[in-house]
């Protein structure tokens, strides 16, 4: 019997196949059977060492359903880092005032140095281009939804593939799948060849390509991501790639794709995606947005104990 | 007799069968400047085995435990020969470890392990060719990208 109490979600890798079914059943009941106080009593601590919105508010909102209390920050400039206290001794302390911690940082392997730190359980909530485990179940649970199934899709990668934490993490997901995978973004933002490696360890057929043109009729899904400013130290690098592809619906009419493909974006989108897609038969963005409460709140109740 | 290219030593260690290219990082990894006892390097030696090869002997020297692994990422067909009175006593060849710990830096510029005082660590995913990837930001990193500390 799988359990997952107690269990750090930190990289796609750390979970079996089973245990993301798992995890994505549990979330359909949550989603079904609604919440109830089954956290009464815990404590989360958001520790946003880099700014976040919807990631921090999701879980904020998730603790609070399920009853739990929620302690925490969401800049740098309020903790004790700035005064050069050490990440290690930052979450020792703060395991003392909390249950669980959920955790996102500009370092990558933060959260991994995190859990190896404390006795609690720790969610990784992003950090740096590393992996972004929990927006994955949020997409997997979205795939599975809109295409009842998991297998046997083919899904393109667009966009910003090289600093785009999603869009790794989705990928390592789906290669539990046997997916076709197809990776359209410029040669400056391709997938680092990590990531291509592990796939093709795992015997996954990928390809990569420029223009979407090339591989929009043999899509399922379409997972879209935002050119990250953010993550470009050269400015002059980030204006070279900024609205290379944008998505609309005049565009879609002009691609040739199956009826049935459906875009997914983790969201903000910047001009990647025109407001003209949305009423579209493709868009299920924001119905993936909208399903980060109930897999958030499995997380959070699956490694506190409190469901299987 | 076979005539030897590179001076015997009648007690310390023989490094052999070193890729030609690796000798002297074998070298630095071995801190033979601060060595007061004999060293011999010789250097694009033929070997049948690698084409050219790199040898190091070491007057009165036993390898540590940790040093044997440094070399292995920068040597994986090496052999240690441990001598005593002129004759060879133990050999063995370097073996690379499931795992790595300290004296390895994470190329990764953005990985906490180079952020934090923390020792780095990195598990082994291929030993030939040499593949590692971080515990902490899970890049993986080939023989160029190695740099020992």
């Amino acid at each position: 019997m799988i359990s997952l109490k107690s269990k750090d979600i930190i990289s796609i890798l750390d979970f079996t196949k089973e245990e993301i079914l798992y995890i994505l059943d549990l979330s359909k009941r949550m989603e079904k059977e609604g919440s109830s106080d089954i956290l009464k009593g815990k404590v989360l601590a958001n520790l946003f060492f880099e700014p976040s919105t919807r990631t921090r508010l999701s879980f904020e909102t998730a603790m609070k359903r399920l009853g739990g209390e929620v302690v925490g920050f969401d800049e740098l400039g309020k903790t004790s880092t700035v005064k050069g206290e050490s990440l290690r001794d930052s979450v020792k302390i703060i395991e003392g005032y909390c249950d669980i911690i959920v955790l996102r940082h500009f370092l990558e392997g933060a959260s991994r140095l995190t859990a190896d730190s404390v006795n609690i359980p720790v969610i990784n909530a992003g950090d740096g281009a590393s992996q972004h485990p929990t927006q994955t179940f949020v997409d997997l649970y979205t795939i599975k939804k809109v295409k009842g199934k998991l297998e046997n899709l083919s899904i393109g990668f667009l966009g910003d593939l090289k600093y785009g934490r999603t869009a790794h993490s989705l990928a390592y997901a789906m290669a539990n799948f046997n997916a076709e995978m197809y990776f359209i973004s410029p040669p400056s933002l391709r997938i680092p060849k990590d990531y291509l490696e592990e796939l093709e360890s795992r015997n996954v057929s990928y390809h990569e390509v420029e223009s979407i043109n090339e591989v929009s009729s043999k899509l399922d899904i379409l997972y879209c991501t935002r050119i990250q400013k953010e993550r470009f130290a050269d400015p002059v690098e980030y204006e070279k790639v900024r609205g290379i592809y944008k998505l609309s619906k005049s565009v879609m009419d002009e691609l040739n794709v199956k009826d049935d493909l459906k875009i997914l974006h983790p969201l903000p989108r910047v001009d990647e995606m025109d407001e003209s897609l949305d009423a579209t038969s493709y868009a299920v963005y924001f119905q993936q947005a909208h399903s980060g409460i109930p897999v958030m709140e499995t997380l959070l109740a699956t490694v506190l104990g409190a469901i299987q | 007799m076979k005539k030897l290219e590179v001076s015997a030593i009648e007690e310390g260690t023989v490094i052999d069968q070193i890729a030609s290219k690796s000798t002297f990082k074998v070298a630095n990894i071995l801190n033979i400047q601060d060595i007061d006892q004999v060293v011999l390097i010789g250097f694009n030696l033929s070997s049948k085995k690698l084409g050219r090869k790199g040898i190091i002997k070491i007057g009165g020297k036993l390898l540590t435990q940790e040093e044997v692994n440094k070399i292995s990422l920068i040597a994986p067909d090496a052999t240690v020969n441990i001598i005593k009175d002129s004759e060879v006593v133990k050999k063995f060849k370097v073996a690379i470890p499931d795992s790595i710990e300290e004296f390895l830096k994470c190329f990764n510029p953005n990985c906490v392990s180079n952020h934090q005082k923390i020792q780095s660590r990195f598990h082994v995913i291929n030993k030939n060719p040499i593949r590692i990837r971080c515990h902490y930001c899970e890049r993986h990193m080939g023989e160029d990208d190695i740099e020992l500390v």
